[in-house]
Order: structure tokens, then sequence, then C-alpha cells
């Protein structure tokens, strides 16, 4: 499996360099560095040179790489190399050059505890926290005491979980987050509408809580419809696919699609999900851009928030691209600011708050340049950015969840929604 | 030293001075003194004196020191005994970097290594199970030879501890074991205690044992280690749905390697697999869908396979919203998938359309997979989506979007139209790359559907001139050749290019022979002087055999028979298919057994790119110097000549053998300058040999067996 682990800066020196098999030599770092990070030409994040591969994956200013010998599982290699990355972010808030080389030996103590032989071992965030801890004496006396109970706890079958928790008050907030993506063509058709869904759950629980989560997902209702009744057919959600935490037992899902887990303590991602039915855009965009002669580009653009009046939109940023040539750019707004930024060659246009069935425009126009070459703009889209709170774009609610512990506490559930842009694009 | 030394020791030693004042571990985590100066001249004696001093906070951070060396490259390893003394204690912090400073120097110090070993099993030992595991751990990494004997007690000891952590850790021991000497794993019975703990009560400790023993399997010669019996079968699909994401893909690896006995257990273990695709590692999903992918060759129920089918299409999908590192595997996946099983994502184009910031590896594995999709009900979606990508910045993947609409019209004919007035669209926007690239394409659809688009033609002469590009004007001449009798001045495009000849590069040089020659037979009046001025160039001033030779045998065939050129040269072409790499069927089975990994995302097999044997440097570097020790017992004589041979490598001038080689070489080719015209004279009977067998040659063109031969040159 993995043969050794690298990170590099931008110039390419190597910050951390951990050989985990002896078929390499640790100037086996060099080749990467003349071969990948000094080539511009690569492109592919795998590279095979001779018989050794270089999985590298870039985060803020870093490579993380790793090497292999053999004929390894890519995606896990990469899967890894991801989870590393976000080791990194829970230890030190930012994985970025300055926060590897305080923390080497912090690193080098990870590395060593999540790669074993080149197998990963451990890589869950929570347990990992309980042994290697960055304030070296205190976690010392803190391990001779329950340094059995935490090898249990990183090995068994609820390694997420510690099984002494205790809170004065019983509480669980749901988060249900979603990203619309969108592309629609430059005549108005949906090219292409999905949303991912995040369910992100902060748990404070005591004890070892059984936790069931229901949505209003078309599939399960559609079972119980014999005995609910067809109104509640209409709002059902068709979910295309999902994935859960670990916590979350995959065979009871399968079989009667009832989402049951014992939930890790604090915050964590339940589930993951998918649909393409019926997805509701927040936002219309109807684009006008006529480009007038060589030297006249003409804007008008009006945006439509299609969701109910009660509700608002937050931090609305739409990103108009213009040509690289503009000189100058007038625009004249109903709300919020438009301003023309030359380094990222579009119109910001900002708008903090956006109420629910309004719809705004833009008006303007940019002057160009004249140029010797003359190059057609490749008009990138129009992108949008914005956050709806109490909003889901797929119409997905949850039903209920229902915590069973053995001392039967009650307990206080919160839930809230929120639908952001994910990749939002506008082609005109 | 102290004071040659600059800031740096300074700093440390008011430094030292400050923490003894405070006295706090701690401390230097405040201060955060920078461990990845630059080296200094005698830096490794401060350190030493550092290592040596009799405050631990002084000596954790000169052990940190010697690590950062150690990364950045720099040899630390004379340090070795100073590093040793550091080894016990019980700072568990401390401990790690000392077994790590260890882990990387052992071989430099085989004799000093020894005197690590007591300590290593003094903490085998330790109540502590993270100390138990850590030990047992470092110990499988310190590939020396002598302490190897020390370590088959402790890590019997630990294969069977009460703690969990310490069997898993212990279980991935016997790897390293094995992978060091395979006798004594064997021999000392640590490889079937690791087919026990395939059943441990542990699901950790059972996805370590799998992976230990698929490895071990790997490298052993009789692959008879690790074999799946219906017992740890049950165990290993218990354990698949207990242990960490990880363990779950070892499980699932050993379950590809595991052959059903029918059907029906093929479908029972599928059941067992298929909730696994809810699981949000993407690369535990490929490992899952592999297992599915092999096992569906054993499933003979239909309806099962169809159910199978339509499941695995979802996550397949979801996988395109991970890290688009992971997306590159799973679209590379996706493609061998998408060719044994094509129906599978037969509704979902959609979602490989590319997004204006995908990386670019991304992008262009999307598009083959589109074009894999692409069908008469979604070939108008894609063609303004490939129209689209066509006026984007990349110029590479502008270029495979241009060459995917024409693989569009090769491949569905009912929307060969559609393609070729999208491509003339493109063509109509006079960005360069996009003309070039477009014309090529078109020459492809013109092979495929001959005389249907004719009438571009003329479209396609406007922008002769904007091509620069070997490829598209070659495309370009052969469509003039080919359609000379429908354009009216085929023989000014001909003659226009013919002016430039030499300039240009071999393969337009080539259709630029062909085509007057076409020309030629589709207007034998207007076209003679053409055809006669491109041979008369090809024949006596092109240094390319290859196209001096065409135009001979052209010559010849013009010469002697019109009717048969004509036979021979505007014969009908076979017929072309789309080239979108098709896999062989046996390549594909192999690398479906190998989804999710390397080779099926190079779409090759392993021992492509993979070093024949699991050699490691030490093997490959002891085996050189063994051959060439035996190489020098069997021939002093022949040892003597590599050395020779080597010194020759080294370039050493002042050898007196190749001063001499060189003196005596120079007579002769001083020889062969003084009879420079009898050389004239042979070659000039070569030229009178020539043509009589031109002559000769031409009046067997007539056989019909060589004029076959000839079709298929072209």
């Amino acid at each position: 499996m993995i043969s050794a682990f690298f990170i590099y800066n931008q110039k390419g020196e190597v910050l951390i360099s951990r050989l985990y098999r002896q078929d390499l030599k640790r100037s086996v770092a060099d080749i990467f560095r003349i071969q990948v990070i000094s080539n511009t030409d690569i492109r592919s994040p795998i590279v095979t040179l001779g018989s050794t591969s270089f999985f590298h994956v870039r985060h803020e200013n870093l490579f993380i790489v790793a090497v292999t010998k053999c004929n390894a599982n890519a995606a896990l290699v990469f899967e890894f190399c991801y989870r590393l990355v976000n080791i990194g972010k829970a230890y030190f808030g930012k994985l970025d050059e300055e926060a590897v080389k305080n923390n080497f030996v912090l690193v080098y103590e990870l590395l060593d505890e999540v790669l074993d032989f080149g197998y990963p071992q451990n890589s869950e965030t929570d347990t990992l926290k309980l042994y290697i801890t960055t304030e070296g004496v205190k976690s010392e006396r803190a391990l001779k005491e329950d340094s059995s109970k935490i090898t249990i706890q990183a090995t068994g079958a609820t390694s997420w979980r510690r099984p002494d928790i205790k809170y004065r008050k019983n509480e669980a907030f749901i988060d249900v987050i979603e990203s619309i993506n969108l592309l629609m063509s430059a005549k108005g058709n949906t090219l292409r509408a999905d949303v991912s869904g995040q369910i992100m759950m902060r748990a404070y629980l005591s004890g070892t809580p059984e936790c069931k989560f229901g949505l209003n997902d078309k599939l399960l209702l559609e079972k119980d419809t014999s005995h609910k009744g067809m109104a509640r057919k209409s709002t059902a959600v068709e979910i295309d696919d999902c994935q859960f935490h670990q916590c979350v037992k995959l065979g009871k899902f399968d079989s009667d699609r009832t989402i049951s887990f014992v939930p890790p303590d604090g915050e964590f991602e339940l589930m993951r999900y998918r649909t393409t039915e019926n997805v509701i855009l927040p936002f219309r965009v109807h684009p006008v851009v006529n480009e007038i002669g060589k030297s006249r580009v003409e804007y008008r653009v009006t945006v439509k928030a299609n969701f109910s009046p009660k509700l608002y939109a937050n931090n609305v940023l739409i990103k108009i691209p213009t040509p690289l040539n503009t000189a100058n750019i007038n625009v004249r707004v109903a709300s919020g600011k438009a301003k023309y930024v030359p380094a990222e060659n579009a119109i910001l246009w900002k708008i903090p708050r956006f109420q629910g069935q309004y719809e705004v425009m833009l008006s303007g126009d940019a002057e160009l340049s004249a140029m010797t070459v003359k190059k057609a703009w490749s008009r990138p889209p129009i992108s949008m950015d914005f956050q709806v709170l109490m909003f889901t774009s797929s119409g997905l609610l949850v039903r209920f969840l229902k915590v069973f512990e053995k001392s039967n506490y009650t307990s206080v559930k919160w839930v809230r929604y929120m639908t952001k842009a994910g990749s939002y694009q506008i082609r005109f | 030293m102290m004071n040659s030394d600059s800031s740096l020791s300074i700093k440390d030693s008011t430094y030292a001075v400050s923490t003894v004042v405070k006295s706090i571990m701690t401390d230097f985590r405040i201060s955060r003194p920078n461990f990845f100066s630059t080296p200094k001249k005698g830096e490794n004696y401060e350190l030493r004196a550092d290592l040596n001093s009799e405050y631990r906070d002084r000596r954790k951070d000169a052990i940190k020191k010697v690590i950062a060396n150690m990364t950045v490259g720099k040899d630390v390893s004379g340090l070795f005994p100073d590093v040793l003394k550091n080894m016990q204690t019980d700072d568990l912090e401390q401990k790690k970097l000392v077994y790590l400073y260890l882990m990387n120097y052992a071989k430099t110090q085989p004799e000093l290594v020894i005197l690590a070993v007591n300590t290593f099993v003094k903490d085998t030992d330790d109540s502590n199970p993270l100390i138990r595991a850590l030990a047992i751990r470092t110990m499988g990494c310190i590939r020396v030879e002598k302490i190897i004997d020390y370590l088959c007690e402790p890590l019997r000891k630990c294969l069977r501890d009460e703690n969990p952590y310490v069997r898993k850790t212990a279980a991935i021991c016997v790897a390293k074991l094995y992978d060091l000497s395979p006798n004594l794993a064997i021999d000392n019975g640590f490889v079937s205690t690791l087919q026990d703990m395939v059943s441990d009560a542990n699901p950790m400790v059972v996805a370590n044992a799998v992976t230990a023993l698929a490895e071990i399997n790997e490298s052993s010669s009789t692959k008879d280690i690790f074999i799946i019996n219906a017992p740890t079968l049950t165990k290993l699909l218990v354990a698949l749905n207990e242990c960490t994401e990880w363990g779950r893909i070892a499980i699932l690896a050993a379950l590809a390697e595991y052959k059903p006995a029918d059907s029906k257990e093929a479908e029972h273990i599928v059941e067992r697999v298929v909730p696994q695709f809810q699981h949000v590692n993407g690369s535990v999903v490929l490992s899952a869908i592999k297992v599915i992918m092999i096992y569906m060759r054993a499933i003979k129920n239909e309806e099962a396979i169809r159910q199978l089918v339509r499941k695995m299409a979802p996550p397949l999908v979801t996988l395109l919203a991970s890290a688009p590192e992971v997306q590159y595997v799973a679209l590379r996946n996706i493609n061998i998938i998408l060719q044994k099983r094509p129906e599978i994502l037969a509704n979902e184009m959609r979602v490989f359309f590319c997004k204006y910031n995908d990386p670019p590896y991304v992008k262009i594995e999307k598009l083959e997979i589109m074009i894999k999709l692409a069908n008469e009900r979604n070939i108008d979606q894609l063609l303004s989506e490939l129209k689209e990508y066509a006026s984007e910045v990349d110029v590479d993947f502008v270029r495979k979007s241009v060459r995917a609409i024409g693989q569009c019209a090769i491949k569905i004919s009912e929307a060969s139209e559609r393609c070729v007035n999208v491509l003339l669209d493109l063509i109509n926007t006079k960005v360069n790359y996009v003309v070039q690239e477009a014309i090529v394409v078109i020459k492809d659809i013109f092979r495929k559907y001959p005389h249907k688009y004719e009438g571009i033609i003329p479209t396609l002469c406007q922008n002769l001139d904007a091509l620069d590009e070997p490829e598209a004007k070659a495309s370009l001449i052969w469509i003039i050749g080919e359609y000379a009798e429908r354009i009216e001045n085929a023989d000014e495009l001909i003659l226009t290019f013919l002016d430039t000849f030499h300039d240009e590069n071999f393969q337009v040089q080539l259709q630029l022979v062909t085509a007057s020659v076409k020309l030629f037979l589709k207007k034998p009046q207007s076209a003679q002087n053409i055809v006669q001025r491109s041979l008369q160039i090809a024949t006596t001033e092109c240094d390319n055999p290859d196209i001096r030779d065409r135009a001979y045998i052209y010559w010849r065939l013009l010469s002697t028979d019109p009717q048969a050129a004509k036979a021979v040269v505007l014969s009908d072409k076979p017929p072309i298919s789309v080239q979108s790499n098709a896999i062989s069927s046996s390549l594909l089975e192999e690398l479906i057994s190998n989804i999710s990994t390397l080779a099926s995302v190079y779409h090759k097999p392993p021992e492509t790119f993979l070093g024949r044997g699991r050699f490691g440097a030490d093997a490959v570097q002891r085996r050189a110097i063994e051959e060439q020790e035996e190489a020098s017992r069997e021939s002093p004589i022949q040892a003597q000549t590599k050395t020779n041979i080597e010194n020759l490598l080294d370039l050493d001038f002042s050898d007196t053998n190749t001063v001499n080689s060189t003196t005596s070489s120079l007579p002769s080719s001083s020889k062969s300058i003084t009879q420079p015209t009898a050389n004239v004279d042979d070659l000039l009977d070569l030229f009178n040999d020539n043509t009589i067998t031109s002559t000769q040659s031409s009046s067997n063109i007539q056989n019909n067996s060589v004029s076959n031969d000839l079709v298929n040159l072209f």
C-alpha cells in the first residue's frame, strides 16, 4: 500500500517525510519535486514514474503526496489524503505551511497513528484527539488512567462514542443544509439542477442513546400510504442516493429505509443525500448581454427570488463576467451594490438581504479597449452565491427524531433548514 | 563554537535559561523556536551537547531539532547513540520521536540498535496498551537482522494481548516480519495465528488480520496463505458492517478474491455488500461496486442482475460530487463499467456535463463518458453542450470537445447532419484551433458518410489560409483530392500547396502526393502538369523514403496503366467506426477485477507499470552486489572487462586505450575520403539498376495480388 507520505510547500520544500516501507528511499521526494511540482505540464493527480506512483492533492499552499510501488487502491489513497487534511483542520484550525511547520512533531505522531505499514488505521478525529493531544504533559496523566478505555474505543464497534457521557440538559440540533447546483443554458433551459444536501447534527445526549430519524422520504412514505392516506404523498421527496455517517446501521436502511444510529458526541455529519427531481430554484436569472460592435458590451440582468415572501435570502452575490479587455464599466442597480473588479474580470453585485418574490435589475455597459488580435470572448457563465434560511430546494423535511435511552430521559430537538448556492451557473 | 554560531544557538541558550526558571514543559510551544532554520556548521555538535543535557525539556527540544533535520534530508545518523539514550522515558511524545528516529537510522547503525532492544521488550510489557502497541509497531519497522530474533517473543505475546488495540497492531506486525523474513514468520506460527485472528471478536482486529494476510498471500510464492472458506466468510460479512471504513475496504478486497460456489451464494454475499453503497467514503463505495461487478459473473438470475445494475447507478453518480481527484478515479472506473454494462447510466447523461471550474483532467474524462452515453434521444442536448465547451479557454479541452462532436456524428448516423451543422457553426467562429480541429474531424465524417456532405466543401476551403497544423492541412488536402471533381479550383489549391512543398510536414507531403494523383485521375487534362510536378519534387527532392517510394509507385502505376491506377487509387475505402479506444474483452475482465486501483485508472494491466517481483530497494541492491560477486568469481577476466566498461562510462579520457582506439579509427575514415569518385560511380550504377528494376516492377503491377497489397497501403 502507501510506501511513503510527504508534505511539500509551494516551493517544493519537504515539510514532512514519513516512509512506511523499505521499497523506497527518502530521496524519492526529490523526484516528485522535479517531475511534478516544478513541471507545470502535469495535469493528472496521479503520476507514475518507472514503477513508482505519486498521488497528490493540493490544499491551501501545500502538496500532500502519497507514494506507492504497488497497484494501490487509488480511490482509497485520495480519500485518505483528504481525511488527513480534515484531521489537520480539526487539530490546527487550518492546514497550511505554517501549521505544519509549527506542529511537525504532532503531524508525525498523527501519521504514525493513522497509517501502519502503509495501511490506514483509525482516522476518526474524535478518537484521535483522546490520545494524541497538543498538551504533552496533561494528556499523559490522563492516559495512564483510561488508556485501556481509549484503545477499546479506538477499535470497538462504536469507535465514535465514549460510553460515559453525561449532560444535564439533553439536546440535539439538526441542521439541514442544501447546496443547489444549477446549470442553465443561454436559452433559459435548465441543463441540470440537483441538490446535494447535508444533515449535520449536534448531539448533546447522555449515555448511549439509540436515535431514529425520519424524513419525508418518498420511498418510505409510499410503503406507509396504506394507513397514512394519500395526502402526504405529494409532499414526499424522492431521494436519489444517500450516504451515512458510519454510526448509521446501513443494513437496516437497506432493508426498510429506517435511519437508526448511536450518535457520536458533539457535531457530526449524519447523512448526505442527493435529489434531482422537482428541484425548486430559489432564484431565476434573465441575462441579456449584447456585444455591440467591438467596443461595447451591454448588460441587462434581472434576478427574481422564487420563494415565499415571508423568507429572505442573505449575502446574495451575483458575479457577471466581463470581457478581458474591459476598460470601463457603468452600471445601475435598483438595490444592493455593484462594482467592477478587474482582477476577476467580473461585475460583482452584492445584495445583503433579498426578500422572497422580489425582482431586481442591473443595467449597464462595458467599454472595451481596442485589441490588435481579435479573439472571441469565451463568455464564462454568470454565477451566484446566496443563503436562504428555512427553505429547502428539494422540499425535504425532517419528520421526527426519536431518542431512546436506558434512563428514559426527555430530550429537546431543534431543526434548522438552509439552502445555499453550490455551483449556480447561468450561461448567457 | 558558540561564538561562531549565529542567532539560533544564542536564542537557544537564553531560551534554555528561561525554561529552567519556569520549568514548564509546554512552554516551547508558545515560543515556537524555528526548527526549520537553515542548517549551520557544527550544529550536530551542539545537538549532541543538548541531547546529553541534564534538563529533560532541553533534551526533548534537541530531539525535535534532529527530527526536523532528518525531514529536510540532512544526515543526522551520527547522533544515533545520543538520541538512543533518550529512549527510556515516561514522556510518550518523546518516546515516539526517538522511535521515529530509530526507524530511519537503524540500518546505518545495526550494532547499536541492539542497545534499544531492551527498552522495546520492556515496553511490550508496559501496563499502558498504547505503549505496548507503539513498541511492537516500531520494532516491526526496524529492519535489522539482529533485532528480528528479539521480535518473535514480544510479537507472540502481543498477538494474544487482551487489548484489541495491541492485537490489531500486532497483526500488521506479522506482515512486516514476513516481508523481512518469510520463513521466520511461518516457522513461528505467526501466519497461522493470523488466520485464527480472522475470527476475532473485535472488527478492527479482523480487518487488520485480513489486510496482513492479503499482503502475505500476494508476496508468497504459493499464494495459499489466505483462503476464504465458509466459516471465515461469515465472519467477514459480520465484520464488514462493524469496522472502520478502511477495514471495510480491506474486507471487500478479500471478498473480491473469493470465488462463490454457486449463483445462490453469490447472490447472498452481494445482498450483504450492497448496503455499503450508502457509505460516505467514496473508496468504500467503489470497492463495493468492484465486488458486485465481479460477483455478477457468477449470478445466473437475470432479474437479480437487473436489480443490481439499477442499484449501482445512484452511488456511481454520487461519486461525482466528491473531491476532484476521487472524481477522476471514479470517472475512469465508470468508463470501464460502461463498457461492460452500457445500460447502467443510460439516463444520466446530464450529470456528466462539465462545470466551468472543473479541473481539466476531470473535464476530459467526462467528455469521454458523454460520448459513450450518446444516443439518438440525448444527442441534441449533448451537441449544444459540446458547442458550449468549444468556446471555452482551455485549448486542449476545446479540441477534445470538437473531436467529440465528430465522434458523435460517426457513432449516431441519424444525428450526423446535426453534428456537421454544429461543426460548420464552429468553423464560422474563425477561432484558429477550433477551425483546424473541426476540419480534422470532418475528414472522418466524410470517410464514414461518403458523398453526403459535399456541400460544405467550399466553406472548408475558405479557411485554407488559417491552417498551420500538419494534421489539419493533411485532412483538408485529403478532402480536396477525394472530391477533386466537385471542386472547381482544386488544381489551384493543390498548386498553392505545391509551392511550399519543402516546408511542409511529412504527413502533409504524403497527402499532397496522393491528392495530386487523385486529381489527375479525375481531371486528366487540366492536372497533368500538377501531377508531374508533384511526383518530380517527391522523387528527386524529398529526403523521406516513404514519400519517395510512394511517389515512385504512383509514377509507375500511371505510366503503365492509368486504368489500373484508377482502380487502385480511387477504390472504395473500408468504413471506419468510433475509435473511442475500446478495451479488448479479456483486458476488460482484468480491469473489472482491478476496479478502484491504479490499473483501472490507467486502463492497463498492473504488470505494465509495476516492477517485477516485490523487491525493496535493499533487495535490488543486494542482488546487484551478489551478481557482481558471482560474476567475478566465475571469470575474473570478464569482471575485468566490466570494470573497464564502467571506466568508459565515466569518460576517463586519460585512459590510453580510448586514445588508441580513436587514432586507429582515423586512417580508415581518411581512406574513404580518398576515393570519392569511385563512390559516386557506384551510386550512379545504383540509379541505373533502379531504372531497370522499375520497369520490371511496373510490369508486375498488372498482377492482381500486388495491386491488392497496394490497396491496403491506402
